[in-house]
């Protein structure tokens, strides 16, 4: 197996919190090949951005300390300079991120941006970047992109303004895409050409693509492999295939059961997981999702066990054998609750 | 953008005719005083108050007297001080306006380039000693006041220090005009820039720092990084044209009063000349002809500062601009 494109192992973030720190992302590692679509999912607050932005070197370093190993093409991007940082950020690593609306600056036009980001790792003239930027906006389908490149941010829609940002992202060929939320923010109709356009991105480009959602059917659709997060760690991780038919964790559990089935009976209604994830400062020691699993026991007090079979891991004490029993009970109780 | 801007001036000349016709009935319609008699200041005999009476139309009414003060001030330029015995007050005020033109716009100057430079330093620095440092000289430098600092400086170049090697290049006291000697224009300026500016280098640089340290959390800031830029790329292009709002709106405001006569207590302690000055006088005689004319500069440089500032939005920021 040839050497991962990243390779994240035993990433660390704690935030400097009155009375010590408080660690936000404990033990995260994973990796992702040439031309691979990891799809990290969880609630709001699992620690999918934060661990991304802290491979990235997007936190405020000030405030945030980061540990552990993030290997690009065989570089620790912890250890690197800050200008070797700046250059693979953009070029290698190239960001899209949640909030289309926002994450343009106001006064400079769409051209001029993505220019800028050309001229800034590549010796071309400024005719050329801006020539680049016109056929960018043309492969991601922005119509007249001639006339594109010379409006500001506010004077397009999201979805184009999505599109404009998933162009900038791929104008110097990064080998990898970190697409945050991409979709969360569009409506349902452009959320699907956006996927639709980054299906063809990493078909014709050849990028891998590391997709941050809470959405389980994007995962569906795009991804080869899957993470869950939960209060900053990876309760479960598998192939698409894995994680679908097979979970193992009953927080995937949980993420399963609130996607409607297309098929067969319908329940009467969609089963929720009760309460909200911890904070930061609230994680419990032991498994982290305790409080709110409704299979509980006294051992998960205790850190719970890393279970691994071939690829699929999960971190939880339920042994195979009982997980089909258990999951089956999870239905029928929550069914006679509702 | 043209037509916004032919819009914005034509605003601009309906807010000044507002302004003029407010002032005109505060200083002539207030019930219970006789303008004339006011016009003519303390002491006047009855045939000048009578004769007064007469010339500006105060027995005819208000729209009239309207037309005949604005012909006085803008047209003919003719509106004579009646304290100051026939002194004409129009070219009397176009007379100090050099001078308090070189004091403010040498002083702006002065706190734009030091309240760029404090802001963006301690933001980008935001938690150093540097940052903390900056702030607290920014403090002292807001909390001093103009007419202590004034004093203070004169004291120490005028007096005190003049025979040292640091100050004796410092001229005494007054307003060389720059056409007649430009370095003597210079040197008798510096220390009254360094004065005014004080005050506003802390307030600008307090203001764009707290500004451009929201900016920097802005999603964009986030994008710009993750595009590969330097740091420095980042917060001068990316964060600074963003954050610039409320210093451009508070700089047409100071600028506009400062040269209206606002530097009246700068202006007074170093002898200048300026428009300052020659309210702060004609306060202190009642010199109702030169108030009333210098009010009325005052808030046309105001409204005129303001319109440059809208104009100054649009350049900066094309959310503004109007399709």
């Amino acid at each position: 197996m040839p050497a991962p494109l990243l390779d994240v192992s035993g990433l660390r973030v704690s935030f400097a919190a009155d009375g010590g720190r408080s660690t936000a992302i404990q033990d995260v590692s994973f990796n992702v090949g040439a031309g691979e679509v990891l799809s990290i999912v969880g609630e709001s607050g699992s620690g999918k951005t934060l661990s991304l932005l802290s491979v990235l070197g997007l936190i405020d370093r000030r405030t945030t300390f980061v540990e552990g190993r993030a290997l690009f093409n065989g570089r620790d991007l912890f250890t690197l300079p800050p200008r070797e940082l700046r250059r693979i950020r953009g070029a290698g690593i190239a960001l899209i991120s949640q909030d289309p609306m926002t994450a343009l600056t106001p006064v400079f036009t769409i051209g001029d941006q993505i220019a800028e980001q050309i001229l800034a790792h590549e010796k071309v003239s400024r005719r050329a970047a801006r020539a680049r930027a016109v056929d960018l906006l043309r492969e991601v389908g922005i119509p007249s992109p001639e006339e594109a490149v010379r409006r500001f941010p506010h004077q397009l829609s999201g979805g184009m303004r999505q599109r404009a940002v998933i162009a900038m992202a791929l104008s110097c060929n990064p080998a990898l895409l970190i697409a945050d939320e991409p979709t969360t923010a569009l409506d349902v109709t452009v959320q699907a050409q956006v996927l639709d356009l980054l299906r063809r991105l990493r078909r014709d480009h050849g990028s891998s693509i590391v997709l941050i959602t809470h959405d389980m059917g994007v995962v569906a659709e795009m991804a080869d492999r899957v993470m869950v997060m939960y209060a900053g760690r990876v309760v479960e991780g598998g192939t698409v295939r894995e994680i679908f038919e097979d979970p193992w964790h009953p927080y995937s559990w949980g993420l399963m059961n609130s996607i409607p089935p297309v098929r067969g009976a319908k329940p009467a209604r969609l089963v929720s997981i009760p309460g909200t994830p911890p904070t930061p400062q609230d994680i419990p020691p032991g498994c982290a999702f305790a409080p709110r699993c409704r299979l509980r026991r006294p051992a998960c007090a205790a850190p719970p066990p890393r279970q691994e079979a071939g690829g699929h891991q999960a971190l939880c004490l339920i042994e195979a054998a009982e997980r089909p029993g258990l999951r089956a009970g999870l239905w029928t109780a929550e069914g006679t609750a509702a | 953008m043209i037509a916004a801007v032919l819009q914005r001036l034509v605003q601009m000349a309906f807010v000044m005719f507002g302004i003029s016709v407010l002032v005109f009935l505060i200083f002539f319609a207030t019930p219970g005083a006789d303008p004339a008699a006011r016009l003519a200041g303390r002491n006047a005999s009855p045939e000048t108050v009578q004769q007064i009476r007469h010339e500006f139309g105060f027995d005819r009414p208000l729209p009239v007297q309207y037309a005949i003060m604005m012909k006085k001030l803008f047209i003919t330029q003719d509106l004579t001080s009646f304290v100051n015995r026939g002194e004409k007050v129009v070219p009397e005020i176009l007379a100090a306006a050099p001078a308090t033109l070189s004091l403010v716009a040498g002083a702006a100057l002065l706190w734009v380039l030091g309240g760029l430079f404090v802001g963006v330093i301690s933001a980008a620095t935001r938690g150093s000693w540097l940052d903390r440092s900056l702030m607290i000289l920014a403090l002292i430098g807001i909390s001093m006041p103009v007419f202590w600092l004034a004093s203070m400086a004169n004291l120490v170049t005028q007096s005190a220090y003049h025979d040292s090697w640091a100050f004796s290049w410092v001229p005494e006291l007054g307003y060389t005009p720059l056409t007649k000697n430009p370095l003597r224009w210079f040197q008798g300026l510096v220390i009254p820039w360094l004065t005014l500016a004080t005050l506003y280098v802390g307030i600008y640089g307090r203001v764009l720092r707290a500004n451009l340290i929201e900016t920097l959390q802005e999603d964009y800031i986030r994008t710009a990084r993750a595009k590969g830029l330097s740091e420095t790329r980042v917060l001068l292009r990316h964060g600074l044209r963003t954050s610039l709002a409320a210093f451009v709106t508070m700089f047409g405001l100071d600028f506009g009063s400062l040269v209206g006569g606002a530097a009246l207590l700068t202006e007074v302690l170093f002898g200048i000349n300026g428009v300052g000055r020659l309210t702060y006088i004609a306060l202190g005689n009642l010199d109702l002809p030169m108030i009333l004319a210098s009010v009325m500069y005052a808030s046309f440089f105001v409204v005129g500062a303001n319109a440059v500032v809208d104009i100054l939005y649009a350049v900066i920021d094309p959310r503004v601009r109007k399709e």
